[in-house]
């Protein structure tokens, strides 16, 4: 459907016989393609302006203009402009010294966070923690059925003292979680919360209250690989709330070009720190810098 | 559009704003390149002449083609001796459940009956989510355990509807991403299932607000496997603006027919064209 970044900027340079200096025609030019492959990708607009500017300048260096063709050369600009941004200082989980380690989960409705906190369960076990998972959305219908079900499938135990739709105080469902972890001995909390607008402000405060309430060692900030421009005020507005450490991108198992990867992590710095692909508990992955610079570039 | 006059930068600003609503490049280009030819027709001057001209030309491009006092109406009524029957389709986590919860709301205050099929077999308390719903708004949930065929659920709901003399069936249908073509099979069996006793009347295609260009991708793979009748915008109340539902109702001819404005039993509204796009345009 989309015509790819390469095709685009072939046929911008297809003009250009001679080598030489790019002209300045040349380069706006080669900065509109960009803009149009990115803006298709659902890159978020601001962050489509900061990061073209940025290649423009390596554009108009030597490299481009003395290469035998001008438009991969581009390409392969933007596409380690991309890996760059996307991957800059990867980590792992950091763990606390002593534990429970606590990971709590935040975005917006629908995001993925149930799902995701069974997955992140599930891959934990597997290399020798003892997660418990904790039931602190107390809002959504059955919310914490899911992640009883969730937890059943990952073979970890749910800490789910309220029943929730509507009854039970999520800020002490996980102070008394990390309380309990002590208590049975496991080494990670993994605290599921209830999907919220950025521009919430009562959720928002709530997200905040059991953040001050358990200290996490991580906050990961869950957000769908589909979304759109809104990305950036999502992102920020997470960051401005109840903040966050690190990013999951989830459902790249569809075909989204996943540009909302490059707004978060260039409006937050917060680095994407896995992926989630699909349904299953198994569908988890490390998140893979240079893939979604692919995916986003279409490549 | 805070400026006096209208330079370049004037017209990328339009064409911006239009893009920040998730338009897609394609759209806001043709319509910032309408406006610009407008405003040189019309000799509009000052920012207020331009942007009530753009106004008119993004409610030219949202209602073009419908007609806004019929085509948005919800099919629900019985007909025959069999009830209409609604099935929600989409994406994982747009708000098809949260949706069929608030239909059924809005049918049951008017006076209707209301059957709720259970067909999201597959999602962990899916069933439980929607029975949550259905005791919230007075309307009876068809259910089978986990894993059941999502076809015999949605059967066996509509049987049931029709032997209670119920108005209207509202399916519920698990997510699926519109790639995986097993799943998107197994829709197309369940509505298949569904025609051998009754006419759909509805099908309700879902779209998260939030979700960019995408969702075009999304809507012509639903619309060619069970022929979407209806889009419900949701989660509205957010930053998000929704505008991919432009591009979606030109491409497949079907209207916007519900908005979700959020969580609660009351938040589903009629689509209306103008403030939808107020919202996009902004103050
Ligand atoms: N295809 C696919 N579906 C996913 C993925 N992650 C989650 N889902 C599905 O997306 C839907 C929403 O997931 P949840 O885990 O309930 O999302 P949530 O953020 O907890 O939602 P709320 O609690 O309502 O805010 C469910 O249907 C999940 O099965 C993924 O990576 N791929
Ligand atoms: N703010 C807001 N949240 C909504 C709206 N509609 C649904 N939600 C929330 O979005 C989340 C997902 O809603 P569901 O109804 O479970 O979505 P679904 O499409 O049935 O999800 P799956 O069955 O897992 O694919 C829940 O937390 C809902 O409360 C809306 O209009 N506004
Ligand atoms: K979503
Ligand atoms: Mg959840
Ligand atoms: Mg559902």
């Amino acid at each position: 459907m989309f015509e790819t970044l390469s095709d685009r900027l072939t046929s911008v340079f297809s003009s250009l016989r001679s080598k030489g200096r790019l002209s300045e025609a040349d380069i706006n030019a080669t900065a509109r393609e960009i803009r149009i492959a990115l803006l298709e990708a659902d890159v978020a607009l601001p962050v489509v302006k900061d990061f073209i500017a940025h290649v423009k300048e390596r554009a108009l260096g030597a490299e481009v203009s003395q290469a035998l063709n001008p438009a991969q050369q581009v390409v392969k600009i933007v596409n380690e402009e991309l890996i760059e941004i996307l991957g800059g200082e990867t980590r792992r989980l950091r763990f606390a010294k002593t534990p429970p380690t606590v990971i709590m989960l935040a975005g917006l409705q629908g995001a993925g966070k149930t799902t995701l906190a069974g997955k992140l369960a599930y891959w934990l076990k597997g290399q020798g923690h003892t997660p418990l998972l904790v039931a602190a959305d107390l809002q959504r219908p059955n919310a914490v059925q899911q992640l009883q079900v969730m937890g059943e499938r990952a073979g970890v135990p749910v800490f789910a003292p309220e029943p929730g739709n509507g009854v039970g105080d999520p800020v002490q469902v996980a102070r008394r979680s990390v309380e309990e972890a002590r208590r049975a001995q496991h080494d990670v909390v993994i605290i599921d919360t209830a999907g919220r607008l950025g521009v919430d402000a009562e959720m928002m405060q709530q997200a905040i209250d059991i953040r001050d309430a358990v200290s996490p060692d991580e906050i990961l900030f869950v957000v769908d690989a589909m979304v759109g421009q809104d990305a950036v005020n999502t992102a920020q507005a997470f960051m401005d709330g109840v903040g966050f450490d690190g990013v999951v991108l989830t459902k790249l198992d569809g075909d989204a070009r996943g540009g909302a990867a490059l707004s978060v992590r260039h409006i937050t710095g917060r680095p994407i720190m896995f992926a989630s692909t699909g349904e299953k508990l198994e569908d988890f992955d490390l998140f893979h810098p240079d893939r979604m610079a692919g995916r986003i570039l279409d490549m | 559009l805070s400026r006096d006059t209208l330079d370049e930068d004037a017209w990328d600003e339009i064409e911006d704003t239009l893009i920040s609503a998730d338009i897609g490049v394609a759209v806001a280009r043709e319509i910032t390149e309408a406006l610009r030819t407008r405003v040189q027709v019309m000799g509009a001057r000052t920012p207020e002449e331009v942007r009530a001209l753009l106004r008119e030309e993004l409610l030219r491009q949202v209602t073009n083609g419908f007609d806004e006092k019929t085509d948005r109406r919800l099919r629900t009524a019985r007909h025959g001796d069999r009830p209409a029957v609604v099935m929600v389709v989409g994406v994982n986590g747009t708000g098809k459940t949260t949706t069929c919860g608030k239909l059924a709301r809005v049918l049951v205050g008017d006076g209707n009956t209301v059957l709720l099929g259970a067909a999201d077999t597959f999602r962990a308390a899916a069933a439980d989510q929607l029975e949550t719903w259905g005791k919230r708004v007075g309307a009876e949930v068809v259910r089978k355990g986990e894993g059941a065929d999502p076809g015999s659920v949605a059967f066996d709901a509509v049987r049931q509807g029709i032997e209670g003399k119920v108005d209207t069936v509202i399916i519920d249908t698990a997510g699926r991403l519109h790639t995986k073509t097993g799943l998107m099979d197994e829709l197309g069996k369940v509505k298949r299932v569904v025609e051998k006793q009754a006419t759909v009347d509805e099908v309700l295609l879902v779209l998260d607000a939030t979700t960019g260009q995408n969702g075009m991708q999304q809507a012509r793979v639903f619309a060619e496997v069970v022929n979407v009748t209806g889009i419900v915008l949701t989660k509205l109340d957010g930053t998000a603006k929704g505008g991919i539902v432009i591009a979606v109702q030109r491409e497949l001819g079907v209207p916007v027919k519900l908005v979700g404005l959020g969580e609660g039993p009351d938040d589903l509204a009629p689509f209306e064209a103008e403030p939808f796009v107020d919202a996009i345009i902004g103050e």
